[in-house]
């Protein structure tokens, strides 16, 4: 197997007291969508630019691409695409001009060409007189994707790049990343979706600054270990409070008419379950437990570590 | 009345917007510190009666009635006679690179003539670029040389027609307040227009997001300093060639010296300017701040650098501070050699003061431009 793209190990960014990357340690092999995973706040794009070279470490090592990400950013920024979570363009700019701007600071050779082939891929050739500001946001993520793709880097870092933008747009967007990724490309994605970290060849989850989680979907849903059952019947809601808070239940959540209960002891999780269902007059049957079920499962055991 | 102002809803905007004051330190500590700041230093340092002006003595023969007069002099306090042994060559070199504003010229044959009772004559050339800077000075001169003289011959008949002093209004006879002003404002312009322009250039960037883009692609901070400095310096160009056409055309303000001098002091004034606004872009989080910080140096320039004010007229402290704004020194310069005709070598002194400044605000604005985004 060759080097991983990506190799950082013990990864710590602190702003002020606040301790906002905890030693994350990360690997991902070249070729590989890795999904980048973690609720609001939990230190995804701090890590991000750590690894692109935007932020200085307070502590940790690593390699990317091969290059020392403490003292090789000049290399670093030459061969990684970073798309950042905020349009970051100018939008007093026209499309056009925007990449020939980023085509510049690459030094890229027959600029023009690759400007126009790059708009014309895009299908923005005939709008490219128009301001970046004026597109709409499935077309300003197209627009920042494709220029952060110009200069063919060899790894992308797309902070969730997908936020904002209707289900379409997305699948669009998807498409395209695993073309790239086909292509050899490695491709770094944050994301809150489920739906699209299940597009990924692996995942890492990361909580409140701290790696709590990786490998593939599968692998994850596993290793979490919990038990699903789903009730149904008339008295969804009173069953609900009936169960909230009782032995061996540790997540509810209503869907529909259905409530998905989630527990990590599943011999508890049943007994009680079924005792609620008699009282109540619902019906219970196994399901399969989600991703999601995983994420919030591990978001509250991340909470309750932090206080 | 609650339909048009409610007090709850009124004291819940007030609360807020309260909050908000508080939150944004610079500009709450701009707000307090500004008046105060201002007050004690334009208070004391403004004074547009100045007082012991520099002046040079040109006396061949240093006689007592020489020394009586330079003493009565001094003591009015308007002069201070810092050479007070100066060759005829070397007092011009000093009025005209504005070291003194007067020059007292004593001929030879003085004590002779103030001896034998015939009207001896001295000369007081004084440097009117700035009309009113030397007026109080010019005003008292006749009577205390004139009375200094009689104390010492004990002469005390009044006698009019012992001593005749002749002025010389140098470089601006009549008087001309645009002379000085004109060339002034090009100074004044230049430094609002370039320092502002170039201190919101930079953190609007970071304002709205794009310099994290920037960034993250490969740009050296020397490529985007330079990037952001020198198209302004075209504009600066630009408003040379307006205010020095206006200065000529609408004004009729001398060139007396060569436009080839002005051109190069200029060039590194605007670089100065420019350097010191990416400087103030690298500290400001928002174009807000960059505008107040701007004010923050324009304010005290203005005041302190010998634009609205005479320089001479202030305390040294205050002199002293002048000193720390390019706008001093370009001011010198261009008066120097607009009004004056000073050529390169006289004006030396301020274009390496010039100078001085655009390496270490250079220095100063590469250090602090963040590479990351810490």
């Amino acid at each position: 197997m060759s080097t991983p793209a990506i190799e950082v190990s013990e990864l710590t960014k602190r702003f002020g007291e606040r301790t906002v990357v905890d030693r994350v340690s990360l690997s991902v092999a070249k070729g590989e969508i890795a999904g980048f995973l973690g609720p609001n706040g939990s230190g995804k794009t701090t890590t991000i630019r750590l690894m692109c070279g935007l932020l200085q470490p307070d502590g940790g090592s690593g390699r990317v691409l091969g290059h020392d990400i403490l003292t090789e950013r000049g290399a670093i920024k030459r061969e990684v695409g970073y798309m950042t979570q905020k349009f970051s363009f100018y939008e007093d700019l026209t499309i056009e001009e925007n990449l020939s701007f980023v085509a510049g600071l690459y030094q890229m050779r027959r600029r023009r060409e690759v400007v126009r082939d790059t708009l014309k891929d895009l299908g923005l050739w005939t709008r490219r007189g128009q301001l970046a500001g004026s597109l709409s946001g499935g077309w300003k993520q197209r627009l920042a994707l494709a220029a952060c793709v110009m200069h063919k880097p060899r790894l992308l870092m797309l902070d969730e790049p997908t936020a904002g933008v209707d289900p379409k747009a997305r699948r669009d967007f998807w498409d395209e990343i695993h073309r790239l990724a086909a292509d050899g490309l490695t491709v770094l994605v944050s994301t809150h979706y489920m739906d699209e970290a299940e597009r990924c060849h692996r995942i890492n989850y990361i909580s409140y600054g701290t790696l709590v989680a990786q490998g593939t979907v599968e692998e994850v849903v596993r290793d979490a270990g919990l038990t699903t059952v789903v009730v149904t019947g008339e008295a969804t809601s009173e069953a609900a409070n009936k169960l909230r808070g009782a032995e061996g239940v540790d997540q509810i959540a209503p869907f529909g008419n259905t409530l998905h209960v989630v527990g990590r002891d599943g011999e508890a999780l049943r007994r009680t379950v079924a005792r609620v269902a008699a009282e109540t007059g619902t019906q219970v049957a196994d399901a399969e437990t989600s991703l999601e079920d995983v994420f919030i499962q591990l978001m509250g055991d991340a909470r309750d570590n932090m206080s | 009345m609650s339909r048009w102002l409610s007090f709850a809803r009124l004291w819940a905007l007030l609360v807020k917007e309260t909050i908000q004051m508080r939150r944004d330190r610079v500009t709450f500590a701009m707000m307090i510190g500004i008046p105060l700041v201002q007050l004690m230093l334009f208070g004391f340092a403004i004074n547009t009666d100045p007082k012991e002006l520099p002046a040079a003595l040109v006396a061949p023969t240093q006689d007592r009635f020489t020394r009586a007069m330079v003493g009565a002099l001094e003591l009015t306090g308007y002069y201070r006679f810092v050479a007070p042994d100066a060759t005829a060559a070397e007092a011009e070199e000093m009025i005209s690179r504005g070291d003194v504003v007067f020059v007292v010229t004593v001929p030879s044959d003085f004590g002779k003539r103030v001896e034998k009772g015939d009207a001896p004559t001295i000369l007081i050339e004084a440097d009117a670029t700035d009309p009113s800077a030397a007026s109080g000075a010019i005003s008292t001169l006749g009577t205390v040389a004139q009375q200094a003289l009689q104390r010492e011959t004990g002469n005390t008949s009044a006698d009019p027609a012992a001593l005749s002093v002749v002025v010389h209004k140098r470089y601006n006879p009549e008087g001309v307040t645009q002379y000085n002003i004109v060339p002034g404002l090009l100074g004044v312009i230049l430094q609002l227009t370039m320092v502002m322009m170039t201190a919101m250039a930079l953190t609007r960037e970071i304002e709205r997001g794009t310099m994290e883009n920037l960034l993250s692609m490969p740009a050296t901070p020397l490529e985007i300093m330079l990037g952001k400095v020198v198209p302004y310096l075209g504009v600066g160009a630009v408003q040379v060639v307006v205010v020095l056409a206006a200065a000529r055309m609408i004004f009729a303000v001398p060139m007396m010296g060569s436009l080839s001098v002005i051109l190069l002091g200029i060039f590194v004034f605007v670089l100065a300017l420019v350097i010191l606004g990416y400087l103030i872009s690298t500290v400001a989080r928002t174009q807000m701040q960059a505008m107040q910080l701007t004010f923050f140096f324009f304010l005290p320039s203005l005041m302190l650098s010998g634009f609205m004010f005479p320089y001479r007229g202030m305390p040294g402290w205050a002199q002293a501070l002048g000193e720390i704004f390019p706008l001093t020194h370009f001011l010198r310069l261009i008066r120097s050699v607009m009004l004056k005709g000073a050529d390169v070598h006289t004006v030396a002194q301020s274009l390496l003061a010039l100078t001085v400044f655009v390496l270490m605000l250079s220095l100063a604005a590469l250090m602090r431009f963040r590479r990351t985004l810490d």
